[in-house]
């Protein structure tokens, strides 16, 4: 399964990257999600996959018995989700005020700011 | 003596309180701090004198190196006397000179601040302390060049003195990292007591040239004089006591203090009188042309540099003493004509030569301070100047080295020596009087009376020398050679060469001066000496690099933001490619795809959604595929032991699609379309990226994994943080701090997420 992950996680980066290179900035938006979900992965699956056997420690028993999934990816990503999803809802709250004041959603039009005289 | 220097930059702090009460209060506070000075490092003479050092040490950075050092030996006495005792004057004179400026109180902080900092450095023990107090003179004189920040020409003036001289002590620094990783030290006192170590080393050529760098920019050497005299631009008594009498001389004092250290090698010593000599002639030659005062004495001043550096390169006992003797009577008589400068300018509105005549009947003190000033610097006898340039003729006979290009240099920059000072002084004083543009009156008190002790003290110095420089002149050359020395210093030697040489200097340099018209114009004439001018090519470098960075900017910072995403995704394309690729052999890659055919549902639904994300025309259409991708994520952590992800994953998308949707739906339909072409490069950068990250994974996923860390979780969880759950225990105990900080971030984003959104729902309101 591990290969399977491997192609999933190349596939969401390449979505994510060519996403973030479109003009629109709803599809640079989309891009940004794609990007967190395919680093959520990444760490997932490097840190080894286990099916089904959640890091929890029986009744009675004082620590979890092999095997288990690893639990540090997880605290790692389940804080990367959290984040993802504040840049997330700023990124697109920011994306409708520059909308209203701009007039466009094109990021090529946004880039006067950039530029030196 | 680190209490004299914090008490030192103390009082300049504390001097606007003193502002608030009375306007006047800075100036005369400031000069009696440099007066307490004085009398502090005057009781410090007898036991100075009869052969000591005082030493001190408080702990700074003891576990490298570096501490508040101190070390007081004849020739760091010597420039703490200069330093608070000119500086006494200095200030008194300024508390005058500056009192209807408007910001006087951040004159005299940034005065005080210079000369603690000088204090500093002369006194320091340690290399590291002696850098910084060096930098600390440079950001000083930076502030005081620039006080009439007003003036574009003050900003460029100060600017050009901040990066030629901070530039230098850069580079110095440098040299100081080797010398500690070479000696085990930064102590100077230490390294004194190992001479050899340095010179012997493979590295000492690189070494010195740091230290030389360091010393030429900050005393105005050759290639790197020209800021000295676009310095004028301060205040006359900053430009008295910074730029002639003592900050100029820091570099002289770095030389004179490494001599034994770095000194005695034909290196160093060619390298010194080269520089030197060069200095010497090309700046007198210069100030022959000026008409501004303080640019006259600015070039003399950058000469006599050069002379004292060509002293030190010549290094026999004689030339250290002429070095010595020189240094004092210079500083005491160019602050002295500086100084008087400073009342020609405020008396008379003026500084041009050219229209100052006949003050002397104005100004009786002044032109009597003056000729004694001038007496001195023309090397007559009994002034000091007279002994000093004895010496040097002296010393560069006896030494004979270069003979007979030397002494010729030397006779011919003393004779112009003699035709400045005459410009200086003659020329505004003597004949009859031209009208100026303000109404000629003598200085006030405050403004006469220092340059007028100064002026005597040149004369006292001179007929006293025997008694009252003999013994401090030794105990300066004890410490520039390392060993004492002991030799009576006279004024009269009788009717030899040296002083014949000096009579005709004398005479030579009055007739130079009663006809330099007729060499000015020659030298005026030659436009090739614009590109000689390093000047020149420190604007053409400056503008240069202004040009580059303007270029490099517009070639990097387009404002596009697919150009910086694309040089970021070709940089990690090309150097993790090319790492990846080079060290991990193909066969080494055996990727497990082994899987079970929900799993590869699960992926394809991946797949394809992300497909459709990427294709759909409209965005809710697109919003849809990107929560099909998120919940198939959520499924395969629930596949895998990990339900908190799961949960937390579904609740997220679940709030990520409504918040697409409430904010999106009303948008029209995509409008912008790239070229095909470009959509083709797109996907080759990103479809590159992507499959260098899936070799990534095939290959690490194929080597086994022993994770200490996650024994240690398993095992600690229940006992220390006495939770079932592990990812649970992380987050909110082992991380906790993480947690804290993530929440932090999602309270700003929220924050920001609801003051936006009132703003747009206002707008829409209206």
């Amino acid at each position: 399964m591990e290969a399977l992950l491997a192609i999933v996680i190349g596939v969401l980066y390449t979505a994510g990257i060519y996403m973030m290179l479109r003009r629109s900035l709803v599809k640079v938006i989309f891009g940004l999600v794609f990007l967190g979900h395919a680093a959520n992965l990444l760490i997932f699956t490097l840190g080894r996959i286990t099916t089904g056997k959640p890091p929890f420690v029986a009744a009675g028993a004082t620590s979890v018995v092999e095997p288990f999934a690893d639990p540090l990816p997880q605290a790692l990503i389940l804080t990367a989700i959290i984040i993802g999803f504040g840049v997330q809802a700023f990124a697109i709250i920011l994306f409708k005020k520059a909308y209203h004041t701009v007039g466009t959603d094109d990021v090529d039009k946004m880039n006067s700011t950039d530029r030196i005289e | 003596m680190i209490e004299v220097i914090l008490l030192s930059f103390l009082s300049a702090f504390l001097l606007p309180l003193f502002f608030r009460f009375n306007k006047k209060l800075p100036g005369i506070i400031s000069t009696l701090v440099a007066f307490f000075l004085f009398i502090y490092f005057a009781s410090t003479l007898p036991t100075i004198l009869s052969g000591n050092v005082i030493k001190e040490s408080t702990p700074w950075f003891p576990a490298v190196g570096i501490n508040f050092s101190f070390y007081l030996d004849g020739l760091s006495l010597l420039f703490a006397l200069l330093i608070t005792g000119i500086g006494t004057v200095v200030f008194l004179y300024a508390s005058k000179y500056m009192e209807d400026y408007k910001y006087s109180a951040r004159f005299f902080v940034y005065l005080t601040s210079f000369m603690a900092s000088m204090l500093g450095l002369v006194l320091s023990d340690n290399l590291i302390l002696l850098f910084i107090f060096l930098e600390l003179t440079s950001v000083t004189s930076f502030l005081l060049i620039g006080f009439k920040h007003e003036k574009e020409s003050s900003r460029y003036a100060a600017l050009q003195a901040l990066i030629v001289t901070g530039t230098g002590g850069l580079i110095l620094f440098a040299g100081i990292i080797a010398i500690g990783i070479i000696a085990g030290t930064f102590n100077i006192s230490d390294l004194l007591s190992n001479q050899q170590l340095i010179v012997q080393h493979s590295a000492y050529g690189l070494i010195l040239f740091t230290f030389l760098l360091g010393a030429f920019t900050k005393s105005a050497q050759f290639p790197f004089h020209f800021w000295l005299p676009s310095a004028m631009e301060a205040p006359t008594p900053v430009s008295a006591y910074l730029h002639s009498a003592t900050m100029v001389k820091a570099g002289v004092f770095l030389l004179a203090r490494m001599n034994p250290i770095l000194g005695g090698t034909e290196l160093w010593q060619n390298s010194l009188i080269l520089f030197g000599t060069i200095t010497m002639l090309f700046a007198i030659l210069t100030a022959v042309k000026q008409t501004d005062l303080k640019k006259i004495l600015a070039y003399s001043t950058v000469s006599i540099l050069g002379t004292l550096v060509m002293l030190i390169g010549i290094g026999t006992d004689f030339a250290i003493r002429a070095m010595i003797i020189t240094l004092i009577a210079h500083a005491i008589y160019k602050a002295t004509l500086f100084l008087i400068s400073g009342t020609i300018d405020s008396q008379t509105g003026t500084r041009d030569v050219t229209k100052l005549r006949g003050l002397k009947d104005k100004m009786p003190i002044t032109f009597a301070t003056a000729i004694l000033a001038m007496l001195s610097m023309f090397g007559i006898i009994p002034f000091l100047g007279f002994i000093g340039k004895e010496t040097l003729l002296d010393s560069v006979i006896r030494s004979g080295l270069y003979f007979p290009f030397l002494p010729i240099i030397v006779f011919v920059s003393s004779v112009f020596v003699i035709a400045v000072a005459s410009i200086v002084v003659l020329r505004p004083f003597l004949f009859a009087f031209k009208k100026t543009p303000r109404d000629v009156t003598e200085a006030p008190f405050r403004m006469w009376i220092g340059p007028a002790l100064l002026s005597l003290l040149g004369l006292v110095f001179g007929i006293s020398a025997t008694y009252s420089l003999t013994s401090i002149v030794n105990s300066v050359s004890a410490s520039i050679f390392n060993f004492n020395s002991d030799y009576t210093i006279k004024l009269w030697y009788g009717f030899n060469l040296n002083f014949f040489l000096s009579v005709l200097i004398v005479l030579v340099g009055l007739v130079f001066y009663r006809y330099r018209n007729i060499f000015i114009k020659i030298v005026s004439h030659s436009a090739i000496i614009n590109y000689v001018k390093p000047s020149f090519w420190y604007d053409k470098f400056i503008s240069g690099l202004n040009k580059l960075a303007t270029t490099q900017t517009s070639l990097l910072q387009t404002g596009f933001l697919r150009h910086y995403i694309i040089i970021i995704m070709l940089a990690f394309i090309v150097f993790v490619g090319y790492t990846f690729f080079r060290n991990i052999p193909l066969s080494e890659i055996n990727p497990n795809f082994n899987s079970t055919t929900y799993e590869k549902i699960l992926a394809g639904v991946i797949v394809i959604s992300a497909f459709f994300v990427v294709k759909a025309k409209s965005r809710l259409y697109a919003i849809i595929s990107m929560g099909v991708v998120g919940y198939s994520i959520a499924i395969i952590f629930v596949l895998y032991g990990a339900p908190d992800l799961a949960l937390t994953q579904f609740a997220i998308e679940t709030l990520s699609v409504i918040l697409f949707v409430f904010v999106l739906y009303k948008l029209p339909k995509y409008q912008n379309f790239s070229h095909p072409t470009r959509r083709m490069r797109d996907f080759l950068i990103a479809g590159s990226s992507g499959l260098i990250i899936t070799l990534i994974v095939f290959y690490v996923t194929s080597i086994q994994l022993q994770s200490e860390v996650k024994k240690f979780f398993s095992e600690t969880s229940l006992p220390i943080g006495m939770g079932r759950n592990v990812v649970n225990v992380i987050i909110v105990d082992f991380r906790a701090l993480d947690t804290l900080g993530e929440i932090t971030v999602l309270g700003i984003a929220a924050i920001g997420v609801f003051s936006m959104l009132k703003l747009i729902l206002r707008e829409e309101k209206n």
